[in-house]
């Protein structure tokens, strides 16, 4: 069964459409990888998704149930949460806090909330930064803020908007083997968003290519990365298959 | 006229031409509806009231002290418009300007009127001294900091003016008022100059925004800053200056203003009320808009005296605001963000 | 991950965690504060107990309005409304029904978050933001005054006298007019005040408040119940300040539309918290006391004043010219206000 269904979603800006007639069905257990050429509507798919805007047409389905236009803490509290791909730290508080907070609607007691936070903040590789205010961080460590906090809510889906961008080659490693396990450990859905085509490659079961709002192409990393229509989009803005 | 009447807010229009007229459409719509509003409104005064020349005589004085709140309230805008900021001290800057003008007046026995040549280039130099002093730079930049200092401000002035003049309410009078008829309806000629004036200074204002390198200048910093610095246009003095322009709109009104009412260091409170109003209503940083939604708000007061009687007349004004507000924010004549 | 970020240059041992239950200490704090309170109108002179009753009075406003704009983000410049019902609802229970004005204190609280919620309600709803937000609700707030000043039922303009009795009463909270009873009884409420505001912004609650002050979206697509959240801010906020509006009334026997709902009171629940710090538990307190006794201070300089100042003898407005100027200041030079700078000179 497909945990999370987008079926028909059209957002348009002004006049202008964002998403058009958008499909995609992503199963349990699945790790699905999100390409476009910039502003093919990758981030707006995803704010519709995840409820941050409402869609002008479609529906989007959690696990069956139907959560088309809910605002987004509701969404995030069935279990589906994004990241942002720029990112949005609560200023006033430390990396730990930024991070309890995200799993602060599972009623645990105040000691297994901290203990849970600080656990997250271990395996993100945060645990120097624990008590310092998140925005100390470097950009890297930034990025992985936004995915402890995802990971803290403990979500069976997991929105990711493009969490390797601005980190080095060695930067990245750690972070794709990190979702790596939690699809093989938790059996977390993943859907990500990204730009750097090794990462996808490696990754995705499946990867779908949008653009100008539309679904070009889903289909296995090969068969979408050898096809005419995804090389043709892409021309000029040739796929980044050396960057890592 | 049409493209007065098209409401050009200061940023330039750049929609293309298709939705220009689709823009232009639901303008064509909203001026239906509020002259829709405007007709029920006035038919209801007439059976509240059962008098024809009591709800003339509103009309007419609606109309004719609007334009005054259009005037208020383009300074407002502009500022708001090109700096985005929300002057909570413009109504103090107009106490200021009455109290120059009843000082002069008082001590030289002038025409008020010519008390113009002195207070409104004062209140330039005030605005443009408040925007280089306290508005410019970090200190300024978030929206909390502006309405605190301007708030601030406006506290100082107003209570600068109390313990100088003290809060005797005191009266410029105009040499010469008269008062005429107007088929049936009274109007005095202080209030018809005050009218006249403020439509002849907001048409200099437009003239000077659309029409001057100036103008074009600063419509160009309100569209984007950056973009504007690159072509060598200097931003800050742009800003200093819309914002001295600002305060000097207000301090025009104020004269014009000044033999209408008693004048008291408070007097500005209520007119930094209404200004806000009529901001909203026409959009901020629209000052066409301004001048439109200052006429409408001086007919909603003067109807709102028919129905309720006595101290009411802001109440219909606040309703006004709060619904404009909350289901129209980028005002009657704004496009959606 | 295998890769650990490493540590932060400048530390080279870790950065020690923060207790478990940060509130304990400032509870603490604020218990000694109001142990070292209690004598102070058996030693101050009669005038000096009235500021010290000014000032507490202040601290409640200021304890209500730091709530919703400073832990929660939300600049509002019309809490003259939510004093202003707390003021009048009590006032009308004692003078046209003889309740008592705790009970009309808890009533003023309940209407007054009440009216918070719709009118938050609506601002969220249709999502007003930035300077939108601070008119609508400076809106409502001279809506109520003007409301209150037409209608017979709130008597008009004249307002509420309350009725005098004959010996001293704490359930009516009357006392001699130099009692310092008056000054107990605000110290309660105020002290109170500030522990619930302690206790809320250390709370689950408090966090989330945080959180969607720092960034509503990010805090949201956390599964931050939003909404929830702001409307149980606003509605605590306008409670405390209802208290104040309240006490105030039982204080000075007197309440009218300008009084209660006048935009003067706005600016009087923000300037104190503006000077100490907004968004800091010990702001509005060091700020409350510079306000309140500024007003006093002022008051005997111009009844005697120096020979440079003898042109404003019996004059006006100095007090307030002189808290916008310190207000302005601060903005321009301390925009963390009097405890929030200290606080980040102290954690450096």
């Amino acid at each position: 069964m497909s945990i999370v269904e987008v079926s028909g979603v059209g957002k348009a800006f002004r006049g202008v459409h964002a998403l058009s007639d958008v499909d995609l069905s992503v199963a349990e257990g699945e790790i699905l990888g999100v390409i476009g050429p910039n502003g093919a509507g990758k981030t707006t798919l995803f704010n519709v998704i995840s409820g941050a805007l409402s869609p002008d047409t479609g529906r989007v389905r959690l696990a069956g149930d139907d959560v088309t236009g809910r605002a987004p803490d509701r969404i995030a509290r069935a279990g589906m949460v994004r990241t942002f791909q720029l990112m949005r730290p609560f200023a006033s508080m430390t990396v730990a806090q930024n991070v309890s907070l995200a799993a602060q609607h599972h009623r645990l007691s105040a000691k297994a909330l901290r203990e849970h936070a600080l656990d997250v903040v271990e395996r993100v590789g945060l645990g120097p930064w624990a008590h310092r205010n998140a925005t100390d961080l470097p950009t890297a460590g930034l990025k992985r803020l936004e995915l402890a906090r995802a990971l803290a809510t403990r979500p069976k889906v997991l929105l990711l908007d493009e969490v390797l961008a601005g980190l080095v080659p060695a930067e990245r490693e750690p972070v794709l083997d990190l979702l790596a396990t939690l699809r093989e450990q938790e059996g977390v859905t993943l859907v990500f968003i990204e730009h750097i085509m090794a990462a996808v490659m490696r990754l995705a079961d499946r990867v779908l290519v949008l653009d100008q709002g539309r679904v070009l192409a889903v289909g296995s990393p090969e068969a979408v990365t050898s096809d005419p229509r995804v090389i043709d989009a892409y021309l000029g803005e040739e796929p980044t298959h050396a960057d890592a | 006229m049409t493209e007065l009447d098209t409401g050009a807010p200061v940023v330039p229009e750049t929609a293309p031409p298709d939705r220009k007229t689709r823009a232009d459409k639901g303008f064509l719509g909203r001026a239906g509806i509020v002259a829709a509003v405007l007709v029920v409104a006035i038919v209801l005064a007439l059976v509240q009231s059962g008098s024809g020349l009591v709800v003339w005589q509103s009309v007419v004085t609606g109309i004719l002290t609007g334009g005054l709140y259009g005037l208020i309230a383009m300074g407002l805008t502009l500022i708001f418009g090109v700096l985005d900021i929300v002057n909570f001290a413009h109504g103090a800057f107009l106490a200021v300007a009455m109290f120059i003008s009843f000082g002069m007046v008082q001590a030289t026995g002038l025409h008020p009127y010519l008390t113009l040549v002195v207070a409104v280039p004062v209140l330039f130099l005030l605005g443009a001294a408040v925007h280089r002093g306290l508005l410019s730079g970090a200190g300024g930049r978030s929206l909390e900091n502006q309405l605190l200092i301007t708030l601030g401000l406006s506290l100082l002035l107003e209570n600068g003016l109390l313990m100088f003049f003290g809060a005797e309410p005191k009266t410029i009078a105009l040499p010469g008022d008269f008062q005429f008829p107007l088929l049936g309806a009274v109007v005095a000629g202080s209030r018809l100059y005050a009218f006249l004036g403020a439509i002849v200074l907001g048409g200099l204002l437009y003239w000077l925004l659309r029409r001057t390198r100036l103008g074009t200048a600063i419509r160009a910093v309100a569209a984007n800053a950056p973009g504007a610095s690159l072509v060598g246009i200097n931003v800050r003095r742009m800003h200093t200056l819309t914002f001295a322009i600002g305060t000097a709109c207000a301090g025009a009104a104020a004269v014009l203003a000044g033999p209408l009412v008693t004048v008291t260091p408070t007097l500005g409170e209520q007119f930094n009320i209404t200004a806000f109003v009529v901001v909203v209503l026409g959009g901020m940083g629209n000052v066409v808009g301004a001048l439109v939604g200052g006429l409408l708000i001086g007919l909603v007061e003067q109807l709102t005296t028919i129905y309720l009687g006595g101290q009411s007349s802001l109440l219909g004004v606040f309703v006004v605001f709060v619904l404009v507000l909350f289901l129209r924010p980028q005002g009657l004549f704004g496009r959606r963000a | 991950m295998s890769i650990t970020i490493e540590a932060p240059a400048g530390s080279s041992e870790a950065v020690k965690a923060p207790p478990l239950r940060p509130q304990n200490k400032q509870l603490a704090i604020l218990a000694v504060l109001v142990l070292v309170a209690i004598p102070l109108p058996l030693i101050l002179p009669a005038a000096q107990g009235a500021v010290a009753v000014r000032i507490l009075i202040f601290l409640l406003m200021a304890v209500g309005w730091n709530i919703m704009s400073g832990f929660g983000g939300m600049f509002s410049f019309g809490h003259a409304a939510y004093f202003g019902l707390g003021a009048y609802t009590s006032a009308y229970l004692l003078v046209k029904h003889n309740v008592s004005p705790w009970i009309g204190m808890l009533a003023g609280m309940a209407v007054a978050a009440a009216v918070a919620v719709v009118i938050g309600y609506f601002s969220f709803r249709y999502k007003l933001q930035g300077a939108y937000f601070a008119l609508a609700t400076f809106a409502f707030a001279e809506m109520l005054r003007l409301i209150v000043t037409s209608s017979a039922f709130a008597n008009k303009s004249v307002g509420y006298s309350v009725p005098l009795i004959q010996d001293s009463s704490l359930w009516l909270i009357q006392f001699p007019a130099d009692s310092p009873a008056y000054f107990w009884v605000a110290l309660v409420l105020a002290g109170a005040a500030v522990a619930i505001s302690i206790v809320f912004l250390h709370s689950r609650a408090g966090r989330y408040v945080t959180a969607i002050r720092d960034d509503e979206l990010a805090a949201a697509s956390l599964g931050a119940p939003v909404l929830r959240h702001k409307l149980m801010t606003v509605a605590l906020s306008a409670a405390i300040t209802a208290v104040a509006g309240a006490f105030y009334t039982q204080y000075y026997l007197f309440v009218n539309p300008d009084l209660g709902f006048g935009s003067a009171i706005s600016i009087q629940a923000i300037v104190p918290v503006v000077i100490g710090g907004i968004g800091t538990v010990w702001g509005p307190v060091v700020g409350a006391i510079i306000i309140g006794s500024l007003t006093d201070v002022t008051a005997t300089l111009l009844r005697t004043p120096p020979e440079f100042l003898g042109f404003l003898q019996g004059r006006s407005g100095l007090d307030v010219v002189l808290y916008a100027v310190l207000v302005i200041l601060i903005v321009r030079l301390l925009p963390k206000g009097i405890v929030g700078t200290l606080a980040a000179r102290w954690r450096r």
